[in-house]
């Protein structure tokens, strides 16, 4: 990836060779046939299955609602016109989000803000935080180095409706809201959208050594916080 | 394998990417340890928790713009 990428949509070019692509190359063909030919129905199918995804992903960026909302519309209409030159070596999915990286991109610096892109450098953002706080383990001079000195409950114990009520979503979200860019992109796009690793690394134009570090992390932030809010309201 | 090493290592194993080796080392940690297994457990809990984040669906007015502009860029 460059550090000062071209604003414009042929970036997408870029990705084409590696796209993994999760839709079968037959159903992608017959979906960029009828786009061509202007079937509503296949763009409306397309919407429903991208648009509140991209808006969530351009408003970790922009923040600004109205904007986010402006961007992904943009970020429509650019894919509209690049359909026709569109080869179909990348699946459909990274060539819209690739638009939309872009349209985002081009949006922040026409605003004069500095660009949080994890594909641009500042891969590893935030603090290097421990997975497990490391008080919470023996010291290495102990009879059980570096073994639990605190172990970590058993959630099973829990009612299944405390581990997964509104409230305890409600932690999760706002710990991955909480976390650095480059980590929220990827928990985002690989736990709640459910992409592969290939996926997300071709589109964020990430090493695969990188979108592993960023998940753990992600990931261990968020049980974090998940089992502080157990522990809380347990002992409440 | 400490438990301390281990809590490093439980991402790599969900994604499968340990080695054989630190694979089998992970394994048997785990056999002898409640803490790792509640760890690992509580690890899974958390995936599949923030997997219940999803979306609703498009509100219509954004569709209804959508499709205008598709209505128009076919007519060019």
């Amino acid at each position: 990836m460059r550090t000062h990428p071209k604003p414009d949509i042929s970036d997408v070019s870029e990705v084409a060779e590696i796209d993994g692509g999760s839709t079968p190359p037959r159903a992608e063909e017959e979906l960029l046939e009828a786009l061509r030919r202007g079937d509503e129905a296949s763009f409306a199918a397309l919407i429903q299955m991208h648009h509140t995804m991209l808006l969530r992903i351009a408003r970790m960026y922009l923040r600004d609602q109205s904007v986010a909302e402006d961007v992904v519309q943009e970020t429509w209409l650019g894919f509209l016109e690049s359909l026709d030159r569109f080869e179909g070596r990348a699946s459909i999915k990274t060539w819209i989000y690739r638009i939309l990286v872009n349209t985002a991109k081009k949006r922040l610096r026409r605003d004069g803000r500095s660009i949080p892109f994890s594909s641009l450098g500042d891969r590893l953002d935030g603090p290097a935080e421990p997975s497990v706080d490391p008080d919470r383990f023996r010291g290495p001079e102990d009879k059980w180095p570096h073994h639990w000195l605190n172990a970590p409950a058993d959630w099973s114990g829990l009612p299944e409706n405390r581990l997964v009520s509104n409230e305890t979503v409600g932690v999760a979200e706002r710990a991955i809201d909480s976390l650095a860019p480059a980590q929220r992109e990827v928990i985002t796009l690989r736990d709640i959208e459910g992409w592969t690793s290939d996926e997300v690394c071709n589109v964020l134009g990430i090493t695969d050594t990188n979108q592993r570090v960023l998940l753990h992390r992600a990931r261990s932030k968020v049980r974090r916080e998940l089992e502080k809010y157990f522990d809380e309201t347990e002992s409440a | 394998m400490s438990c301390r090493e281990l809590v490093n290592l439980v991402n790599e194993y969900l994604e499968g990417g340990l080695e054989s080796d630190d694979r089998a080392r992970f394994e048997a940690h785990l056999e002898e340890c409640e803490g790792c297994v509640n760890y690992l457990n509580q690890m899974r809990a958390t995936i599949n928790l923030v997997g219940r984040l999803t979306e609703e669906s498009v509100p219509v007015p954004a569709i209804d713009k959508l499709m205008t502009a598709f209505r128009n860029w076919k007519a060019t």
